[in-house]
């Protein structure tokens, strides 16, 4: 064949372009993966019993607005990096900053605490249901991603595997904080951090086999 | 040289806007910096001009079927070059080629030349298009052998316009698809 002929195809089966359709993919795939993570969250853990208390609203803030700072820098790489040549245009520094600014307060926190009581501030009551929780329930958000991304034909595979577990496992540990009672900072760091930073692992290595187009 | 890409992304924006001429014409210019990128790097691993040609193929139709992906507010080259070296490292994957061939480049690299003169790939436009199914080839064949256009096609056929249009849509991506599994050694 020659690339004339081939040219003179696909120029005239060309047709004006959607130019928002990967945005939009995304959208809907955040909003789908949401929902699913929050249903699964509350069907398979229920929500905390003191949700109605004004002490127990502060603690989910918190957790939420943790997770919310990662999801909302994770969420605008995602739609860069999914992109062929996109991973040019992450900045993995900013993308730290919000996880390096916790650690910073948690080490805050416990230096503020006598070291007896360290030990229950960082492992909580349920750090292993927390630790089982948030990649269960990041499942379906991820899958939504990972559909979204593949057709926004990615160029760095692993990379933008990486930042597709990260935004699944923060809106997982956004739904899981509606269950969660461990509410100390420290614990809020390991677990809550430590989960979403295997997540976004998981998804580094099932990048290249999800995403290739 | 740097000066390709406010012309490229030109024409890339006027595509995306369904100027069909602006598409074709970027496509022809694409494929001469495709044709130059490909032989560059493939000779070095000791294969011809003929698979060049049909990597080159193989990244038009991923540009044209992926030409929704392309951010406007970004640069395009850039772009091109990841969606060209992405279809290269595919390639050597596929056929078992060290990747060390696979060059550090960056997106000047891709339109530091250009190659007029192209080949015969080694895929048979005809013979593929044989594998499609019946309705989606003869709408293919019309639309490019015979020159027709899709409203033509569309009375002709007794389809509407957009089936017409998503036929062809359809028929390109299985097309690339077979491109794809038949570029292998």
């Amino acid at each position: 064949m020659r690339t004339e002929d081939l040219v003179d195809v696909l120029g005239r089966s060309h047709q004006p372009v959607d130019r928002a359709i990967v945005r939009r993919r995304f959208v809907m795939a955040l909003l789908i993966g949401g929902a699913f993570a929050v249903c699964v969250a509350i069907a398979l853990l229920g929500t905390r019993p003191d949700l109605a208390t004004a002490r127990a609203v502060g603690f989910v803030a918190v957790k939420v607005g943790f997770g919310t700072a990662i999801f909302s820098l994770a969420a605008f790489y995602l739609v860069r990096i999914a992109r062929p040549g996109g991973e040019g245009r992450v900045s993995l520094f900013v993308m730290a900053a919000p996880f390096l600014a916790t650690v910073a307060l948690a080490a805050a926190v416990l230096a503020g605490a006598s070291p007896a009581h360290w030990d229950r501030m960082v492992m909580g009551q349920e750090w292993v249901e927390c630790l089982v929780s948030i990649p269960l329930i990041a499942v379906a958000p991820f899958a939504a991603v990972i559909w979204a991304a593949r057709r926004a034909a990615p160029t760095d595979l692993v990379g933008a595997g990486a930042f597709a577990g990260l935004v699944a496992g923060s809106i997982s540990a956004m739904a899981y904080a509606l269950h969660c009672t461990d509410d100390s900072l420290p614990f809020v760091t390991v677990w809550y951090g430590g989960t979403i930073a295997l997540c976004t692992l998981a998804g580094a290595l099932l990048g290249p086999r999800l995403l290739r187009w | 040289m740097q000066s390709a890409e406010p012309e490229l992304k030109a024409l890339m924006l006027a595509s995306l806007g369904g100027d069909a001429a602006a598409h074709r014409t970027l496509l022809d210019r694409l494929s001469r910096h495709l044709r130059g990128y490909y032989r560059r790097h493939l000779v070095r691993s000791g294969r011809g001009a003929e698979e060049a040609e049909d990597l080159v193929q193989e990244a038009l139709l991923a540009i044209h079927l992926k030409r929704h992906t392309f951010d406007v507010e970004t640069l395009f080259t850039p772009w091109v070059h990841a969606v060209a070296r992405y279809k290269l490292v595919d390639y050597l994957r596929r056929n078992r080629i060290s990747q060390s061939v696979v060059p550090i480049d960056d997106h000047r690299d891709l339109v530091a030349t250009g190659e007029e003169a192209s080949i015969e790939s080694t895929h048979d436009l005809g013979r593929l298009l044989g594998r499609l199914p019946e309705k989606t080839r003869r709408t293919i064949e019309a639309v490019k052998l015979e020159g027709k256009t899709v409203a033509e096609t569309a009375a002709r056929y007794q389809m509407s316009e957009s089936n017409v249009k998503i036929t062809i849509h359809r028929g390109l991506k299985a097309l690339a698809a077979l491109i794809g599994r038949e570029t292998r050694a």
